[in-house]
C-alpha cells in the first residue's frame, strides 16, 4: 500500500504532464499556422518558460518550508543570484556587438567610466565556468547564512525576518552602481547564448524545453530526497525540533543541507529564468517577490511538491490575466489569496484534494471490511 | 581514554541553575548507577524537569558537575551530543512525530548513523525492519504499525515514546511522567515494562503517582526546592518528616 | 579654493582704491559710470563707498539692481517707487527726455557693490540690517571698511552683532598686509572663538607673507577649530541618530506590543502607519477648505483621529483574521502580508498613486542654531513625540489593568488565561494599541516623509530589525534597539555611505540575532521556551 518508491502515483502524473508541456508546446508552436486556434503564439513560449522557471523556484521553497517548517522569506535572493551568474555570462557574450562597442566592457560599465573588468567578471566568457558560479554563488551563501542561522537556532519567524533582512540588504548592495553589475538597471540588452540568438524562436523553444527538463528534473530529486530517511527526519525536525535532538540527531546539519540544496534550486531556476526574460536587476531581490513565492507554494499546498508546481502556474497565470484585463485589482486579488488560503485552506488545494481522496477511499475500506479503525476515538 | 572519576553511571554533584535569579535546582547532588531504576518525587517546582534538562544538554547549569560514566563532562555538551552517548529521554507529555506513521517514528529513533548524508542514502533496510518488528512487539503496537502516530490514543502514544527510547537503545533513560494520563490497567503495564527495561539499563523516573512509584518497588529521591530531600526506599521517604509536609500531606 | 582667490584678489584691487577715498570725492567719482567701463564702475563705487556722502547707499544699491542709469554724461537713480533722482545733488528729475542706459555689471563689479554696501549699511539704526552688513564685510574682507567697522564696534549695542562685527574685523586685519602682528594675532584667537567653517578657511588660507608667529598661531587656531568642527560634527550626527532612532521608535513601538502579546509577525503594521499619515492628509483637507483657521492645530487633531482609525482597522484585522491563525505564526505573518497588500491597493485606489503633500505648520517649521550644528524643528518634535509615546505607553502598560493584563499574557499566556485573563480579548485590544500606536506614528512620519500607498513598505523591515535586536516583551528593548540602529546607522553613514552603512548594519543585526536569538532584553524561563 506505502510504496516508497520514486515512482509513485503522484510522480508519474507529475512527469507525463511535463513531459506533454515539453512536447505540445514547442509542437503547436511550430506546426499549426498563425492564426488557427491551436496556435501558440511566439511571445507565449518564454511567458511559460518563465512559469516553469518559477515552479521550480517554488519547489525549492516547498522543500524546506513544506518538509522542513523553514520559512525563508529570502528565496527570492538566490534566485537573482544565479539570474546574475548567468546574466554575466550573456553579458559576456555580447561581446563587441554593444552600444559602445567595447570589445571586453559591457556598456554600463563604459557609461560609468570603467577602465577594466572587475576581478569577479573574469571566467563568465566561459559558459561552464558561469553554470558552475549558478551554483556556487547562491549554495554557498546559504551554506554561510544557513551555517550561523542554524547553529545558534535562530527559528519560526526570527529566521523569516533575517532571510527578509538578506534579501534586502542584497538588494540595496545591487543597487548600487559600485557594486560593478549594472546598478539599477542590471543586465541586459544579451545578444546570444552559447551561440544561439536568445531572441530566436528556436533558441526560445529549446529554452523552454531546458526548464521544463529541469523542473522534473528538481521535482524528482526532491522526491528522492523526501522519500529517503533524511526526509523523514526533516518532517519530524518540522513537528517536533526538540524531540528529534533529543533522539540523537543534528538537527542543524539536517537544516543546512536542505537549506543549501533548496538554494541550488532557486539558483537554477534563476539561471533559466534570465536568457527567457532577457533582462536581470536588482528587483528581483526585492523581499516582496519571496513572500509572493510562499503563497505559491500555499495555495497548490505545502508539503507535496507537485502543489508548489501547481501554485506557481496557476497564481502566475492569474497574475498574467489580471495584470492585463483588471491591473488594479491584481494586489486586492493576490493579497485576498493570502488571506483566503491561510485561514480556509491551509493545505493548499493539492491538500485539501488529497483529504477528500484519502476520506472517501477510507469510507470504501471501512464498508469493505467489517472491523472499524476506531483506535483513533479511544 | 582518561580514567573514570567514579564508577557511577551518572553522576551529579552540586548542581546549580537560576532563572533571572530563581534557583530552579540549588546544589543538587544525585548519583545513579549502572542498571538502576530510581523513581524521583517531590512537589511542582522541586526542579525535577530542571534535572533532566541539565542531563539531557537542554539547560546548562550555573555551576556543578556533571558526568556521566565518570568520564563525559554533561554540561560542556549539546542535546545531540548527549543522546548519543546514550542517554534518552520521554517528554511530560508524550512527544512523538505525529505526521509520521508508528514504523517511522521507530525508524528514526533506531540506533543507526544519524548524519545527513547517511540517512540521505538510507530508505530503511530488512535489518531494520526485524529491530522494528521487536520493538512493536514489546510496546503491543504491532496491529498500529502503519498508521499515523497522531491518531494513537493517549496510552498507546506514552507507549510509543517508551519504543522510540528503547530503540535508541541508551544506557540512562529518563522519563518523566509515564503513568500521567493513563487508566489503571495501562499504568500497572507502564510498571512491569519499566521494571523489564531495567533489568538491562539504567531508569530514572520521575512521577507523581504513588501507586506506581510503590508499583516499580526502586530507591526513591524527593527533590525540594532544586535540591534532595530525602533518599531511601519509599516506605522510609514516605516516612520522612519533612516530605510529608512539603509534598505528601498529612 | 577659486572663490577664496577671486576674494584675494578682490580685496588686493578694493586696496588700491581706498588711498583715493578722500572728502569730496563722491563728486568726482560720480562720472566715472557713464565711462561704461567696469575698470572705471569698480574704482567709482570704492570710492563713493568712502566718500560718506548720504547718497552713496542709494547710489549702490541702485547699481547693484539695475536702477542705476546714465545718460548724457550726467549719473541718475530710480527708487523703487519709480521715481528718478539725479545721482549728483539727490534732486527728482523730472524731465528726463534723452536716453538712458543702465550701468552694467559684471562678477568683479558685484563684489565691489557686496563689499561697499556691507560698509555703508554698517550704521544703519536696523540691527538686522548691521548684521547682515557686518557678515557681508565678513566675506568681502574689504579693508576700506576697517574705520567703519571701528566705528560700528565701537557704539554697537546687541552683543551678538558686535561678535559678528568683531569678526569681521578680525578677518581684514589678519590678511592686511601692514596690520601689526599684535593686531593679527588678536585676529586669530577672535576667529578662532568664532570656530566656524568659514573662520578655519580664513585661518588655513593666510598668507605666506605673514609673520612666522601669526603662522603659528593661524595653524594652533585652525587645528583648534577643527577638533570642535569634529566635535559637533559628531554630535550633529548623534543627534541624526537620535532622530532616526525616534523615527524607528514610533514605528516599532506598536508592532513590539503586538508581536510581544499575541507572538504574531504583522507585516501589516507599515501600513498602519500609512492610514494614520493619510488621516493626516484627510484631517487638513478638511481644515483647509472648512476652518483654515485651525491649520496650526491639524496635527494635534489629526493624532486621536489616527489613533483611532488605525486601531479599529487593526482590531478589525485581528477579530476577522489573525484571531483565527493563533498559534500558527508564520501562516499570520502570511496572511498579515496579504492585508497589508489589500490596504496599499485600497488606499492607491482611492487616494491614487502619487504622494500627498500634508502640510507643516509653522511651530514646526525653522531651525535652532545650537555651536555648530542646526537641529531643525520637526525632527526635534518627532524626538520630543516619540519620548512621549513611550513613556505613555509605559505607563498605561505599569498602571492600567489593559497593561497589567497584557504583560501576564505576553510572559505566560496559558498561566494568565487559566486565572481568568480572557486572552481573546486582550489579543484584540493589545493589537489595537498596537496599531492605533502605529496610526500616530503616522501622523509624525507624515511630517518627514513623503505620503503615498507606499509609506509603509519602508519601514517594515527596519522595525522588525529594532523589535528583534531589542528583545520581545519589553519595552525598554525597543527603546533601546530603536535608539542604536539609529545612531548606528548615522554614525557609519560618514565612512561607509548611507547603502553600505546600511547594508552593514542589516549583517551586524543577522549576525547578532545568531548570537543572541532573542534580542538584548530577552525574557527567560521555561515558559519563553515553549
Amino acid at each position: 500500500m506505502r510504496t516508497h518508491s520514486l515512482f509513485d502515483r503522484q510522480t508519474i502524473l507529475v512527469l507525463s504532464l511535463l513531459a506533454a508541456a515539453a512536447i505540445l508546446v514547442p509542437t503547436m508552436n511550430e506546426l499549426p499556422p498563425p492564426g488557427s486556434a491551436l496556435h501558440l503564439s511566439d511571445h507565449l513560449v518564454p511567458l511559460l518558460g518563465k512559469y516553469v522557471c518559477f515552479a521550480l523556484l517554488a519547489l525549492s521553497v516547498d522543500l524546506i518550508w513544506g518538509f522542513s517548517g523553514i520559512l525563508s522569506l529570502g528565496h527570492g535572493a538566490f534566485f537573482a543570484l544565479g539570474g546574475y551568474a548567468m546574466g554575466m555570462y550573456l553579458m559576456r557574450q555580447i561581446g563587441p556587438r554593444g552600444v559602445y562597442g567595447d570589445p571586453i566592457l559591457p556598456d554600463f560599465m563604459i557609461f560609468l567610466n570603467w577602465k577594466e573588468l572587475p576581478w569577479f567578471w573574469h571566467g563568465f566568457d566561459w559558459f561552464p565556468f558561469a553554470a558552475l558560479m549558478v551554483l556556487l554563488v547562491p549554495g554557498a551563501l546559504a551554506l554561510v547564512f544557513g551555517w550561523f542561522a542554524f547553529r545558534s537556532r535562530v527559528t519560526g519567524v526570527y529566521f523569516s525576518i533575517i532571510t527578509q533582512a538578506m534579501t534586502f540588504a542584497l538588494m540595496l548592495a545591487f543597487f548600487r552602481n559600485d557594486m560593478g553589475l549594472g546598478g539599477n538597471n542590471g543586465l541586459t540588452d544579451f545578444k546570444e547564448i552559447l551561440g544561439f540568438p536568445v531572441q530566436n524562436g528556436s533558441t526560445r523553444i529549446a529554452l523552454f524545453v531546458l526548464s521544463v527538463l529541469a523542473l522534473a528534473s528538481g521535482y524528482l530529486l526532491c522526491r528522492w530526497v523526501v522519500g529517503s530517511t533524511f526526509g523523514k527526519v526533516l518532517v519530524a525536525v518540522r513537528d517536533a525540533e526538540s524531540r528529534t535532538r533529543f533522539l540523537g540527531y543534528r538537527v542543524e546539519h539536517y537544516k543546512l543541507t536542505v537549506f543549501t540544496l533548496s538554494a541550488l534550486l532557486a539558483g537554477v531556476a534563476g539561471a533559466l529564468y534570465v536568457p527567457q526574460v532577457g533582462i536581470i536587476n536588482p528587483s528581483e531581490f526585492a523581499p516582496a517577490n519571496s513572500i509572493e513565492v510562499v503563497i505559491w507554494v500555499a495555495v497548490g499546498g505545502r508539503g507535496t511538491l507537485a502543489g508548489a508546481i501547481f501554485g506557481a502556474l496557476l497564481v502566475n497565470a492569474g497574475k498574467t490575466w489580471f495584470t492585463a484585463a483588471l491591473p488594479e485589482f491584481w494586489l486586492f486579488a493576490l493579497g485576498g489569496l493570502f488571506v483566503f488560503v491561510t485561514l480556509f485552506m491551509p493545505r493548499g488545494i493539492l491538500g485539501a484534494a488529497g483529504d477528500l481522496w484519502e476520506r472517501s477511499s477510507q469510507k470504501l475500506r471501512a464498508r469493505r471490511s467489517p472491523q472499524p479503525a476506531t483506535h483513533a476515538a479511544e | 581514554m582518561t580514567v573514570p572519576v567514579t564508577p557511577t553511571l551518572l553522576y551529579l554533584d552540586n548542581i546549580t541553575v537560576s532563572f533571572d535569579g530563581f534557583r530552579a535546582l540549588n546544589a543538587l547532588s544525585l548519583a545513579i548507577d549502572h542498571a538502576e531504576m530510581r523513581a524521583i518525587i517531590g512537589p511542582n517546582g522541586a526542579g525535577k524537569t530542571t534535572m533532566m534538562d541539565v542531563i539531557t544538554g537542554k539547560t546548562q547549569p550555573n555551576e556543578g558537575t556533571a558526568l556521566f560514566e565518570g568520564t563525559h563532562d554533561l554540561t560542556a555538551l549539546d542535546e545531540t551530543a548527549i543522546a548519543e552517548l546514550g542517554i534518552g529521554r520521554k517528554f511530560q507529555t508524550p512527544t512523538i512525530f505525529e505526521m509520521h506513521t508508528v514504523e517511522d517514528n521507530l525508524l528514526l529513533a533506531l540506533k543507526n548513523r544519524r548524519g545527513p548524508l547517511a540517512t540521505l542514502l538510507s530508505r530503511g533496510v530488512n535489518q531494520d525492519m526485524v529491530r522494528i518488528d521487536a520493538l512493536l512487539e514489546r510496546v503491543r503496537l504491532t496491529a498500529q504499525r502503519h498508521r499515523r502516530a497522531g491518531e494513537l490514543s493517549h496510552g498507546q502514544k506514552q507507549w510509543l515514546e517508551i519504543g522510540m527510547l528503547l530503540a535508541q537503545e541508551p544506557k540512562l533513560l529518563l522519563i518523566d511522567e509515564p503513568a500521567a494520563g493513563m487508566t489503571d490497567q495501562e499504568t500497572a503495564d507502564t510498571a512491569d515494562l519499566l521494571r523489564d527495561i531495567a533489568r538491562s539499563k539504567a531508569v530514572i523516573v520521575v512521577e507523581h503517582d504513588m501507586t506506581f512509584v510503590r508499583d516499580l518497588g526502586v530507591k526513591v529521591t524527593c527533590l525540594h526546592e532544586g535540591s534532595v530531600l530525602a533518599e531511601g526506599s519509599l516506605d522510609a521517604v514516605s516516612a520522612n518528616e519533612r516530605v510529608v509536609e512539603v509534598y505528601l500531606g498529612r | 579654493m577659486v572663490f577664496l582667490r577671486n576674494i584675494l584678489q578682490a580685496t588686493v584691487l578694493l586696496l588700491g582704491m581706498a588711498s583715493a577715498a578722500l572728502a569730496g570725492a563722491y563728486e568726482e567719482a560720480l562720472p566715472k559710470f557713464a565711462n561704461d567701463s567696469y575698470v572705471d564702475t569698480d574704482a567709482a563705487i570704492g570710492a563713493i563707498a568712502g566718500s560718506g556722502n548720504p547718497l552713496s547707499i542709494d547710489v549702490v544699491e541702485s547699481l547693484r539692481d539695475g536702477r542705476l542709469l546714465v545718460g548724457s554724461g550726467q549719473v541718475f537713480f530710480r527708487r523703487t517707487s519709480g521715481e528718478l533722482v539725479n545721482a549728483a545733488t539727490g534732486q527728482a528729475w523730472g524731465n528726463q527726455t534723452g536716453e538712458l542706459k543702465p550701468v552694467r555689471v559684471n562678477n568683479r563689479v558685484r563684489r565691489a557693490i557686496e563689499a561697499a554696501l556691507g560698509s555703508l549699511t554698517l550704521l544703519s539704526s536696523d540691527a538686522a540690517k548691521r548684521l547682515e552688513a557686518a557678515r557681508a564685510v565678513f566675506r568681502s574682507r574689504d579693508e576700506a571698511t576697517l574705520p567703519t567697522l571701528e566705528k560700528a564696534i565701537a557704539q554697537e549695542g546687541q552683543p551678538h552683532v558686535r561678535n559678528v562685527l568683531e569678526s569681521a574685523r578680525a578677518a581684514i586685519l589678519l590678511s592686511k598686509q601692514d596690520a601689526l602682528p599684535i593686531q593679527r594675532l588678536a585676529a586669530v584667537q577672535t576667529l578662532r572663538n568664532r570656530g566656524d567653517q568659514e573662520a578655519l578657511a580664513l585661518l588655513s588660507n593666510l598668507p605666506s607673507q605673514a609673520p612666522p608667529e601669526v603662522i603659528a598661531a593661524a595653524g594652533n587656531a585652525a587645528d583648534g577649530i577643527r577638533t570642535r568642527l569634529a566635535f559637533w560634527e559628531a554630535v550633529q550626527n548623534v543627534w541624526y541618530g537620535i532622530s532616526l532612532g525616534s523615527v524607528l521608535l514610533l514605528a516599532a513601538i506598536g508592532l513590539a506590543i503586538t508581536f510581544g502579546t499575541i507572538g504574531v509577525i504583522n507585516m501589516a503594521h507599515g501600513e498602519m502607519v500609512m492610514l494614520g499619515a493619510y488621516t493626516t492628509f484627510m484631517v487638513q483637507e478638511l481644515i483647509r477648505s472648512n476652518f483654515p483657521g485651525l491649520f496650526e492645530a491639524s496635527l494635534l487633531i489629526a493624532l486621536p483621529l489616527a489613533f483611532l482609525v488605525a486601531s479599529s482597522v487593526g482590531i478589525l484585522i485581528e477579530r476577522t483574521v489573525i484571531r483565527f491563525l493563533y498559534g500558527r505564526p508564520l501562516e499570520t505573518l502570511l496572511a498579515t502580508w496579504g492585508i497589508s497588500l489589500i490596504l496599499q491597493q485600497g488606499v492607491r485606489t482611492i487616494f491614487g498613486p502619487t504622494n500627498r503633500e500634508v502640510g507643516t505648520p509653522a511651530w514646526m517649521s525653522g531651525a535652532l542654531d545650537i555651536g555648530a550644528m542646526s537641529l531643525t524643528y520637526n525632527r526635534i518634535a518627532i524626538v520630543v513625540f516619540a519620548f512621549s509615546v513611550f513613556a505613555i505607553l509605559l505607563l498605561v502598560l505599569r498602571y492600567t489593568s489593559l497593561g497589567l493584563y497584557v504583560r501576564a499574557v505576553t510572559q505566560n499566556r496559558r498561566m494568565a488565561g487559566s486565572m481568568g485573563i480572557r486572552t481573546s480579548r486582550v489579543d484584540a485590544l493589545a493589537f489595537g494599541l498596537g496599531s492605533g500606536v502605529a496610526g500616530i506614528a503616522g501622523v509624525a512620519l507624515s511630517q518627514i516623509d513623503n505620503v503615498s500607498p507606499n509609506l509603509g513598505q519602508g519601514y517594515i523591515i527596519d522595525s522588525f530589525m529594532v523589535v528583534v535586536f531589542g528583545g520581545v516583551g519589553n519595552l525598554w528593548g525597543t527603546l533601546v534597539g530603536a535608539m542604536t540602529l539609529g545612531i548606528a546607522n548615522k554614525l557609519l553613514e560618514p565612512y561607509a555611505g548611507a547603502v553600505l552603512g546600511k547594508i552593514a548594519l542589516l549583517i551586524a543585526i543577522i549576525v547578532f540575532i545568531q548570537r543572541r536569538p532573542r534580542g538584548l532584553f530577552a525574557l527567560k524561563g521555561r515558559a519563553v521556551e515553549t
